[in-house]
C-alpha cells in the first residue's frame, strides 16, 4: 500500500464479535475480533490494529472512522444503564410505569410488563401545569424543585430525565428546569423530554427521555475514552458515529443524544444493501439481513432506506409488539424477528412447529457445533438439507456434526409429528421462511408497497441461504448476494452520509395554512441540523436537504409522510400537499375521505452530506463458464425431495458466469442457495444476482 | 409419506399466514380511524370465516368482546344475505347490539371475499365509533329506541357502490359525524386489504377453497381444547358475584358443568334486566365467558371455532345477562366484563391454585361532554383501567385492562381534543389487595376544566365502588372504586353528573383481589412495595401487620 494513503475505518460492535473493516483506494479489508464488553474500545483498538497490519498502513493515514454499536441497546436489554431519575409533572408520576395499560397478549395472564427504566422512588413530582394550548395553568414552583433536588443528591443519581405534560409544543418550564438543575447538580446528566423527542403522547415521549437519560453517562464515557484512544494512537480524524436513522453524526451530538445510536448496526447494513441496490439499478429493494439471533427486513427505494420515528427497544416476550419500551426516534424502518441460524425449533401443543425467538446463540450453539448444544436450530436444519458444507462452514474452523443435527431434529420435531429423515428439517425451514416472508409481506403493506416489485438483497450469514425460497413465496424475481456480506454492517458506515433530523410538532389544518408560520419554522429547523452536520464536515457548507410533513385527515391518529418542496413554501403549496395526501392514501388504504380536512401533525427537516452515486454495473460482462467444486443432495422445496446439486466455490467464479439452479454457491461464512427455476449470474462488483427464469424469459 | 408431509407443512404455514393477513387487517383500522377510542385504546377486532360463518383466525390486535361476538355475528349475517347472493365488492353491515357486538356504538361489517370468481371466505371487522346519537355513552336510556340509531342488516357497499345514503344518514344522527364516516370507511378499507390478501396466498398455493384448511385448523384447535378439558375434574361448580348495578345490586350466579367433552356455564338465577343500559346481551356474555375460561384451560390454543365450540352457555331470557329488545344495552360491559371473573370463580374449584383472584373488570370509561353553557362544544371519551387480580406466583398488573384488550387514551391527546385538563394520572397506594401475593394497585384520576364552564360525565360504567374484587384462597379484597366530585359529593348511582364550574372529578380505580394469606407474604416484597410507595407505612400495619417489613 505504497500510493493510497488515505484510510477508511469503520468499526461495528455487536453482542458477540466486533467488525472493523479498512478501505484503502480500492482495497478493502476486514476482521472479526471477539466483543469486549467490560471495555469496548479495546475490541475496537484490536481489530484496528490487524486491519493496518493487513493493509501496511498508519494510524495517521486514516481520513474517516465511523463507529456504531449496540452497546446502548444491550444495556436497555439487560439494565445496565446509568441511575436515573425522572422529574415530571406533579401528578403524573407513574404514566412509565402504566405504559399503555394493555396486555399486549389476550389470553395469557401470567404476562409481565416492561419494568420502566425509572423506578417509581426515583420519579419526582414537579409542581407546575402548562395546558394543551401553552397557557401556564400551574407556575414551576421552584422552591420545592430545590428541595427535590436535595433528594436527587441524596440519591446520587447519575443521570436526570426530564418530561412535563405539553412540553413536546411548551417547553419553557423544562428549560427552567434545566437552568436550576445546572447551577445546582453541575455534574449530572439532564435530558429534556422536549429536545430528546418533542412529540406528542406522554407515555412515548417519558419512555424516550427516560432511555437516553439512561444510556447516557455509559455511552458518552465509551465514546470520549475510544476517542482518547485513537488520539494516542496518532489518528488525526474526528470520530463520527452511525445513528439508527441512516446519517452518521457527531461525537458531540451522540454524545447528547445516545439514544439516537441504539439500532445503528442494522442501520448500516440497510445503507450497504441501498449502495448494492443503486449500483444494480435498482429502484424498489427488499434487504434481508439475517444473523444468528434475528432477521431484519428493510425497505429501500432508490437507494434509500425507508425511515420512521416509532421503534420498541428490548421487547421480552416473544418479538410482541407492546412488550418492549417504546422510542421516538429517527430509525430506519424495519421489522426484526426472531429468526436467525441459531433460533430454536419446537413442536407446540398444538403440534404446530414453532421456530424462535428463542436462539441458541453462539453458545451453546446449534447442536452440529457440538459445543453441548441439545436443542435443534435453524443452522442444525440447513444442514440436514444439505444447504451447508459440513467441511467448510466458517472457513472450516467449526467441523459440523449433521448426524447429531438429525438427532435432534428427529427427536424435537419428527417424533412428535410422525415426520422422518429429512422432513422434520424440511418442516422447520419451510416454517421460519414463511415467518420471514410473513413479516416481509405485512411490513409492505403497512408501508404502502407491493412487494412482487422489488429486488431482494441479501447479507449477514444466514440470509443467503434462504433468500432465493423467499423470493419465491414473496413473488419476486431478482435476488442480489453483495459481496463481503458478512461484515454487511460495517461497510455499510462507509457508504453512509453525514446527516442530522431535526423534528417538530406544528398541527396546522390546511384550510388555515400560514405559510409564513410553516417557513420560519422550517428554517429553524434547517439552521440546526447544518449545525450538527457541518461540525461532521470541514470545509463544505453545501449540503442537500430533505424536508418532510406528516399530514393525516383531521382526527385521525396516524400520518403518512408528504414530502415537501426544497423551497420556502407559499399559501397555494397547501393544495398541492392536500392532493398528495390523498393520493398516497388511496394508493395505502384503497380510498379517499371525501370532503374531510387535512391536518399536519410534524415537520421534518433532514440534511445531509452529498454521497457519491455509485456508477450502475451491468449484471453480465461476458459469458464465461465454471467447473462445480462437488456435489450433493440438497433438498429443493418446491419438488419436496432432496435432488442432487452441483456446489460451487464463490471465488472461483469470475464475473459473468452463470449458472443454473439448483445450485449452491459456497464461501466461508455462508452459502447462497440458487433454487430451481432461478439462474445466478457473477456481475462485475463480485455480487451474486439470481434471476427467476420464468420472467426472465418474459422480459427478453 | 411425501404428499401427506409436504401437504401438513402447507397446512401450516397457510395458518400462519391467515393469522398474518387479519393481523394486517387490524393494523389497516389502526392507522386509518378516527375516534380516539379505536386509533389510541384499539377497540377494534377483525377476523375470517369459512362460508359457514365459522371463525378461523382473529387478530392478535384488538378485545375479546368483540372478537368473540363477531365469531357468532358473522352466521347472522349469513341466514339473512346467504353467500349465495352475495356479489364481488359486497360489504354488510349492521351495529344491532343482538346480531352484532352488544350495543349500538360497535359497527359490524362483513364481506365475502373471492378468488378465481367463487366466494372462498368471509373477513368480518369491527370498531367502536364516538357517538351514533340518542343520550349517548350513558346508561341513561330506557329502552334501546333512546340509545341513538339502529341499523339493520344491509349493504353497506354494493358491487363497488358505496352506499352513500347509509353513510349520510349515520353522520345526521351522530355528535361526530366526521368521525362515525371516518370509522366506517376504516372498516370498509380493511376488509378489502384482507380479500386482497388471501388472494395472494390462494394463487402461490394453487388453492380453489379454503375449506380443507379450515377444517385442519378447527380440527387441530378443538382437539387441544378437548385435551384441555379432559384435565379439568368433571362435575358441577357453582358461583356467584354481586355487583353494585343501577337501581338496585346485581347478582351474577353460574354453575360450570364440566363435562367429558364440553363445558357449560349455566347462568340461571341472575339477575333479571336492570332498566337502565348495563345489560349485556347473550352474545356479549358468551363472549366474555368463554374468553375467561380460554385465559386458565388453554390460552395457547388459538381462538377459533374449533376451539370455542366446545364451550356453551345458558341464560334466562329477560334477565341481565340475556336481556331482549328493547332493554337498554349501551354500557353492556359493566356486567359483561365481569363475566371472565365468573368463570373464574367456578374454574378455581376445580383447578386449585390455578386462578388469580379478582380484577377490577370493567374498565370506566369516561366520556365528557360539555353541558351547552360557555363557549367550547366537546364530546370526548378517555378510559380509567383499574388492577388485576393477583396471579398464582405472581403479583397482580396494576392499572391494565382485564379482561378488555384497549390501553389507555393520552392524556395529551384528550387535552388537545378539548378543554378539559387532568391534574392527577397516578397510582393508588394500598389499593391492592393484601394477600400472599398482591393484587394490581388502581389509579386515582382526577379532571377539570380549563374555562369557566360546567362539563358532564356519565357515571355508567363506574361499579365495584361497593363491592370490591374479591380475594382468594385468603387473600383479601382489593380497594373498592370511588367517584366523587373533589369538593366532595360522592356520585350515588351510574347516572350522568355534572362537573360545576370550578370544580373536578375524582374517580378512584379499584384494586386487584389479593391471593392467598397476607401474613405468608415474602417480606422482601413487602420492604419493596414500601420502598415504591406501593403500599404505605399504615397500610402494612393493617393489612399485614407489620410496619416495616
Amino acid at each position: 500500500m505504497n500510493d493510497q494513503h488515505e484510510i477508511r475505518l469503520a468499526a461495528d460492535i455487536g453482542g458477540t464479535f466486533t467488525d472493523v473493516v479498512l478501505e484503502a483506494g480500492s482495497q478493502s479489508f476486514s476482521t472479526k475480533v471477539l466483543t469486549t464488553p467490560q471495555a469496548p474500545e479495546l475490541g475496537v483498538m484490536e481489530g484496528f490494529e490487524e486491519v493496518l497490519v493487513q493493509a501496511g498502513g498508519h494510524a495517521s493515514d486514516v481520513t474517516l472512522f465511523i463507529h456504531g454499536t449496540t452497546l446502548g441497546t444491550n444495556a436497555l436489554i439487560e439494565r445496565k444503564g446509568a441511575k436515573t431519575a425522572f422529574l415530571t409533572t406533579e401528578g403524573f408520576r407513574d404514566i412509565l410505569e402504566m405504559g399503555h395499560e394493555r396486555r399486549f397478549e389476550h389470553y395469557d395472564i401470567f404476562l409481565d410488563k416492561p419494568e420502566p427504566l425509572v423506578p417509581r422512588p426515583l420519579r419526582f413530582p414537579v409542581t407546575e401545569r402548562m395546558s394543551a394550548r401553552g397557557e401556564t395553568l400551574i407556575a414551576l414552583d421552584d422552591s420545592g424543585l430545590l428541595k427535590t433536588i436535595e433528594q436527587l443528591k441524596e440519591a446520587r443519581v447519575e443521570a436526570v430525565a426530564v418530561g412535563l405534560l405539553h412540553a413536546y409544543a411548551h417547553p419553557a418550564h423544562e428549560q427552567r428546569i434545566r437552568e436550576i438543575l445546572a447551577a445546582e447538580l453541575p455534574e449530572v446528566i439532564v435530558c429534556l423530554s422536549s429536545e430528546v423527542c418533542p412529540e406528542m403522547r406522554e407515555y412515548e415521549r417519558f419512555s424516550t427521555t427516560c432511555a437516553n437519560a439512561y444510556i447516557r453517562p455509559l455511552m458518552s464515557g465509551y465514546l470520549q475514552r475510544l476517542q482518547a484512544l485513537t488520539q494516542e494512537r496518532g489518528m488525526a480524524c474526528p470520530l463520527l458515529l452511525m445513528m439508527s436513522g441512516g446519517g452518521v453524526t457527531t461525537l458531540e451530538n451522540a454524545v447528547r443524544f445516545p439514544i439516537r445510536l441504539v439500532e445503528s448496526g442494522p442501520a448500516g447494513g440497510a445503507i450497504l444493501a441501498g449502495k448494492v441496490a443503486l449500483e444494480c439499478g435498482v429502484r424498489e429493494a427488499l434487504s434481508l439481513d439475517m444473523g444468528g439471533t434475528t432477521a431484519k427486513i428493510c425497505l429501500i427505494e432508490n437507494g434509500v432506506p425507508e425511515r420512521s420515528r416509532r421503534f420498541e427497544v428490548a421487547r421480552m416476550y416473544r418479538d410482541l409488539k407492546g412488550s418492549g419500551l417504546p422510542v421516538r426516534i429517527p430509525v430506519i424502518e424495519m421489522v426484526e424477528i426472531g429468526a436467525g441460524g441459531g433460533s430454536i425449533a419446537q413442536v407446540d401443543e398444538m403440534g404446530r412447529i414453532k421456530v424462535g425467538p428463542e436462539s441458541a446463540g453462539s453458545e451453546p450453539g446449534p447442536v452440529c457445533y457440538g459445543r453441548g448444544g441439545t436443542r435443534a436450530t435453524v443452522t442444525d436444519a440447513n444442514l440436514v438439507l444439505g444447504k451447508l458444507d459440513p467441511e467448510r462452514f466458517a472457513g472450516g474452523k467449526i467441523a459440523l456434526d449433521s448426524g447429531k443435527s438429525e438427532a435432534a431434529l428427529t427427536q424435537g420435531i419428527g417424533g412428535k409429528l410422525g415426520l422422518e429423515g429429512h422432513w422434520p428439517a424440511a418442516g422447520v425451514i419451510e416454517i421460519v421462511e414463511e415467518n420471514m416472508a410473513n413479516a416481509a409481506r405485512v411490513h409492505a403493506i403497512e408501508r404502502g408497497k407491493v412487494i412482487g416489485h422489488h429486488t431482494m438483497i441479501a447479507f449477514g450469514g444466514g440470509a443467503p441461504l434462504h433468500a432465493g425460497r423467499l423470493a419465491q413465496k414473496l413473488g419476486i424475481s431478482r435476488v442480489v448476494i453483495p459481496s463481503g456480506a458478512g461484515v454487511g454492517s460495517a461497510i455499510g458506515f462507509l457508504r453512509a452520509p453525514v446527516s442530522y433530523e431535526v423534528v417538530r410538532s406544528l398541527m396546522v389544518e390546511f384550510r388555515e395554512f400560514d405559510a409564513f408560520q410553516v417557513n420560519q419554522l422550517l428554517e429553524e429547523m434547517s439552521a440546526e441540523a447544518r449545525r450538527v452536520v457541518a461540525q461532521g464536515i470541514a470545509g463544505s457548507n453545501d449540503f442537500p436537504e430533505e424536508r418532510v410533513v406528516e399530514l393525516r385527515y383531521l382526527g385521525q391518529g396516524h400520518e403518512l409522510r408528504i414530502p415537501l418542496p426544497d423551497r420556502p413554501l407559499e399559501p397555494k403549496d397547501a393544495e398541492t400537499l392536500r392532493e398528495q395526501f390523498e393520493e398516497l392514501y388511496e394508493a395505502v388504504y384503497g380510498l379517499r375521505i371525501p370532503d374531510m380536512e387535512v391536518q399536519s401533525v410534524s415537520w421534518s427537516v433532514t440534511v445531509t452530506t452529498k454521497t457519491e452515486v455509485p456508477e450502475k454495473v451491468s449484471d453480465v460482462v461476458e459469458e464465461a463458464s465454471a467447473l462445480p467444486l462437488s456435489h450433493r443432495k440438497v433438498y429443493d422445496p418446491l419438488a419436496g425431495e432432496q435432488a442432487e446439486c452441483p456446489v460451487y466455490w464463490r471465488f472461483d467464479l469470475n464475473p459473468g458466469v452463470r449458472i443454473s439452479g439448483p445450485a449452491v454457491i459456497a464461501e466461508e461464512a455462508t452459502s447462497t442457495i440458487v433454487p430451481s427455476h432461478f439462474s445466478a449470474a457473477i456481475n462485475s462488483l463480485g455480487h451474486i444476482v439470481m434471476q427467476a427464469l420464468a420472467l426472465e424469459q418474459k422480459n427478453d | 409419506m411425501t404428499e401427506a408431509a409436504l401437504t401438513q407443512i402447507h397446512q401450516q404455514v397457510m395458518w400462519n399466514r391467515l393469522i398474518a393477513v387479519v393481523e394486517e387487517q387490524a393494523q389497516a383500522i389502526l392507522r386509518t380511524a378516527f375516534g380516539s377510542v379505536v386509533r389510541e385504546a384499539g377497540d377494534l377486532s377483525t377476523g375470517i370465516y369459512d362460508l359457514q360463518g365459522r371463525m378461523i383466525a382473529q387478530a392478535v390486535t384488538g378485545t375479546p368482546g368483540h372478537v368473540n361476538t363477531m365469531a357468532r355475528a358473522v352466521g347472522h349475517f349469513l341466514a339473512r344475505f346467504p353467500v349465495d347472493s352475495m356479489h364481488s365488492g359486497d360489504i354488510f353491515v349492521t351495529n344491532d347490539p343482538w346480531m352484532g357486538t352488544g350495543h349500538l356504538f360497535d359497527f359490524v361489517v362483513v364481506s365475502p371475499a373471492y378468488h378465481k370468481g367463487n366466494a372462498v371466505a368471509l373477513f368480518a371487522s369491527t370498531c367502536h365509533v364516538i357517538d351514533v346519537g340518542g343520550r349517548g355513552f350513558s346508561a341513561e336510556a330506557k329502552s334501546v329506541f333512546e340509545e341513538g340509531i339502529r341499523i339493520p342488516h344491509m349493504k353497506l357497499r354494493d358491487q363497488g357502490r358505496l352506499n352513500e345514503d347509509l353513510l349520510r344518514i349515520l353522520e345526521a344522527n351522530s355528535r361526530n359525524p366526521v368521525e362515525v364516516k371516518g370509522d366506517i370507511l376504516s372498516l370498509v378499507s380493511c376488509n378489502d386489504t384482507g380479500e386482497a390478501r388471501l388472494q395472494d396466498m390462494m394463487g402461490e398455493f394453487a388453492l380453489d377453497s379454503i375449506e380443507p384448511l379450515a377444517e385442519f385448523i378447527l380440527d387441530n384447535s378443538r382437539k387441544a381444547m378437548q385435551k384441555a378439558i379432559a384435565a379439568v375434574p368433571q362435575g358441577e361448580y357453582p358461583t356467584k358475584m354481586v355487583l353494585d348495578g343501577y337501581e338496585s345490586p346485581l347478582t351474577l350466579r353460574a354453575v360450570m358443568r364440566v363435562m367429558e367433552e364440553e363445558i357449560l356455564i349455566d347462568y340461571s338465577g341472575s339477575s333479571p334486566v336492570s332498566a337502565y343500559g348495563i345489560n349485556s346481551p347473550l352474545c356479549y356474555t358468551e363472549a366474555y365467558t368463554f374468553f375467561g375460561l380460554k385465559c386458565i384451560l388453554a390460552p395457547e390454543v388459538p381462538n377459533n371455532h374449533g376451539s370455542l365450540s366446545l364451550f356453551r352457555i345458558v341464560a334466562e331470557p329477560g334477565s341481565a345477562v340475556h336481556p331482549l329488545p328493547p332493554s337498554p344495552v349501551t354500557a353492556r360491559h359493566v356486567i359483561g366484563q365481569m363475566l371472565p371473573d365468573v368463570a373464574f370463580g367456578c374454574l378455581a374449584q376445580a383447578l386449585k391454585g390455578q386462578v388469580p383472584a379478582e380484577s377490577a373488570g370493567s374498565i370506566w370509561v369516561l366520556p365528557f361532554a360539555d353541558t351547552g353553557q360557555g363557549t367550547s362544544r366537546f364530546n370526548v371519551m378517555n378510559i380509567g383501567m383499574g388492577g388485576v387480580g393477583a396471579r398464582p406466583g405472581k403479583d397482580g398488573l396494576s392499572v391494565t385492562a382485564f379482561p378488555s384488550g384497549v390501553g389507555a387514551i393520552p392524556v395529551e391527546v384528550t387535552e388537545s381534543d378539548s378543554p378539559l385538563v387532568f391534574w392527577r394520572k397516578e397510582f393508588l397506594p394500598d389499593s391492592g389487595g393484601p394477600g400472599a401475593f398482591r393484587g394490581g394497585l388502581g389509579q386515582v384520576i382526577e379532571v377539570g376544566n380549563t374555562v369557566a364552564a360546567p362539563f358532564t360525565i356519565s357515571a355508567a360504567t363506574f361499579d365495584r365502588i361497593h363491592n370490591p374484587p374479591r380475594g382468594r384462597e385468603g387473600g383479601h379484597a382489593g380497594r373498592a372504586g370511588k367517584a366523587q366530585l373533589v369538593s366532595g359529593m360522592a356520585f350515588a348511582d351510574k347516572a350522568v353528573y355534572t362537573v360545576p364550574d370550578g370544580d373536578r372529578l375524582r374517580v378512584e380505580l379499584p384494586g386487584g383481589g389479593g391471593l392467598g394469606d397476607p401474613q405468608k407474604r415474602d417480606r422482601q416484597r413487602i420492604r419493596q412495595d414500601l420502598e415504591a410507595g406501593y403500599v404505605t407505612p399504615k397500610g402494612t400495619t393493617r393489612d399485614y401487620g407489620c410496619s416495616d417489613g
